[in-house]
């Protein structure tokens, strides 16, 4: 099932064109990897997705899925990093969309946070403040937010970013499991080529168009990825 | 001790002024913990220097100082959070230039309707005379709302402060509680700004939350000390200002810069420990 097809998707800022016809599909339980230079707009399709930014032209459409309901990790900002918030706060704040216009968070909403922290096992570390958390552990608590938010799909952001070789491994480890074993859907943004061909069964290559959209086995053939894969070597 | 207490609250003023500035205490720290930590520190010092402008203006045109001063610092706080948001200005400075026109235009308006005298002064620096009967009354409804609505909409409030993207993503209107947050700042300021002064009612808004996150590491850590902070400060504040007729505003502000280096100190203790 399509979760989400994009059609000659068009986004700018400033009248230039920082995302340019870009079609894909996102199918249900998929891994889809959206890798390119900086600049070649994968962050600006990443707005447009989560509908921070109208498109100009083409279509997003959403299958199945509400709009509200992609669990959205973002790269972190200058604020969180000494931000006084506890684990548990920030978690449950991911349930903020079920409850509409009502205050207070009630059982439901509790036990769901609970959970999740269990499901990333960061439950010990509930009462501790998010800043002083290594890296590593405060995506866990990013991701178990995302996850309290929906349990479709999962965008994830350049998640890897400032994260040493040991978090970064847990990190990819942790998203893959989550894929596989709850069916989660999975895009991910990235600068890392060789994780994304490793854990994505799909491959976008932008270039502010599409350079690429199919599946990694196909991806790996093509010229465009040796010569990433060259860059890299 | 008690007779210094019990002479003070035999005064009517000082007891409007302890009422209003309890309440406005409260406020302020409440909403400065979410302004300081999404970097809009200085909206609440850009907002000061409106109402100033504003007050004048009312003063000069016979009105009721808070029925005009409420309407325009709301204008401005919706203007001042736009500019902020659109990355292309640049916030501070756009920030700046509002703030220090605002302020000259308030005092060419008073040095040509009554001159510069006390009054200006106490504008400035505050006083603890500055409120009337009708003034008390308004003060304490806008600060009730503010209160209310702070509760109401903790939950918003807390993760469009620490997430605005996120909150954004997962359908949450941010902007809208981004509005909610100007405005209720700006009614606070307007209602603290006669006894704190323009000049420094923006103190009580950075201060109690700078002050709690020196020890606290939790949100409701944080705003619960901050408001527990910020009405002590105050308190200690008026009465040293009564005592040794200090501006109320000035008096407040040191105590409060006192507090900030005591938590500095016992979080550096704790963190060498």
């Amino acid at each position: 099932m399509k979760l989400i097809s994009c059609e000659g998707v068009t986004i700018g800022y400033d009248g230039q064109r920082a995302v340019n016809k870009v079609s894909f599909d996102l199918e249900q339980g998929d891994y889809l990897c959206i890798v390119g230079e900086n600049g070649s707009g994968k962050s600006t399709l990443v707005k447009g997705l989560l509908g921070l930014i109208k498109p100009q032209e083409g279509s997003i459409t959403f299958n199945g899925i509400a709009p509200n309901e992609i669990g959205y990790l973002p790269q972190q900002t200058v604020i969180q990093r000494d931000f006084p918030a506890s684990v548990g706060e920030v978690v449950i704040s991911g349930c903020l969309n079920r409850r509409g216009l009502l205050p207070f968070y009630s059982r439901a909403e509790k036990d769901r946070a609970a959970d999740k922290m269990k499901q990333l096992s960061i439950t010990e570390i509930q009462k501790k403040s998010y800043r002083d958390l290594s890296g590593g552990q405060q995506q866990r608590v990013l991701l178990a937010r995302a996850l309290c938010a929906t349990e479709k799909l999962l965008l994830l952001d350049e998640p890897v970013s400032g994260l040493d070789p040991v978090m970064t491994a847990d990190l990819y480890q942790l998203v893959a499991e989550l894929n596989q074993t709850r069916g989660i859907t999975v895009l991910m943004v990235s600068h890392d080529l060789e994780s994304a061909l490793e854990y994505g069964n799909k491959i976008l290559h932008m270039k502010t168009e599409t350079a690429f959209f199919g599946s990694t086995a196909d991806y790996l053939k093509t010229e465009l990825c040796q010569r990433m894969m060259g860059a890299k070597l | 001790m008690i007779e210094l207490l019990t002479g003070l609250l035999s005064y009517t003023f000082v007891v409007r002024a302890l009422i209003v500035g309890v309440l406005v205490s409260l406020c302020a720290a409440l909403l400065g913990v979410s302004l300081v930590l999404k970097r809009y520190s200085m909206i609440g010092d850009g907002l000061s220097h409106v109402g100033f402008g504003a007050l004048a203006l009312a003063m000069a045109l016979n009105l009721s100082p808070l029925e005009v001063a409420i309407p325009v610092v709301a204008v401005a706080a919706f203007v001042l959070l736009r500019i902020s948001e659109n990355s292309r200005i640049k916030g501070d400075a756009a920030i700046a230039l509002i703030s220090s026109s605002s302020l000259a235009i308030g005092v060419m308006i008073i040095s040509y309707t009554s001159g510069m005298n006390a009054d200006t002064s106490n504008y400035m620096f505050g006083s603890i005379l500055a409120m009337s009967k009708s003034d008390v009354i308004l003060s304490v409804a806008v600060s009730i709302v503010v209160i209310v609505l702070y509760v109401l909409f903790y939950n918003k409030i807390f993760a469009v402060t620490f997430d605005e993207s996120f909150t954004r993503a997962t359908g949450t209107n941010a902007s809208r509680y981004n509005t909610l947050i100007a405005l209720l700042t700006a009614m606070t300021i307007v209602v603290g700004m006669r006894m704190m002064g323009a000049l420094l009612i923006s103190s009580l808004i950075i201060f109690p939350a700078l002050t709690s996150m020196r020890l606290f590491k939790t949100f409701k850590q944080v705003v619960i000390s901050s408001a527990i902070l910020s009405v002590i400060c105050f308190v200690v504040g008026i009465v040293l200002s009564f005592i040794f007729s200090f501006p109320t505003g000035a008096s407040v502000v040191v105590i409060n810069l006192l507090m900030f280096s005591v938590f500095s100190a016992i979080g550096l203790f704790k963190k060498k420990r």
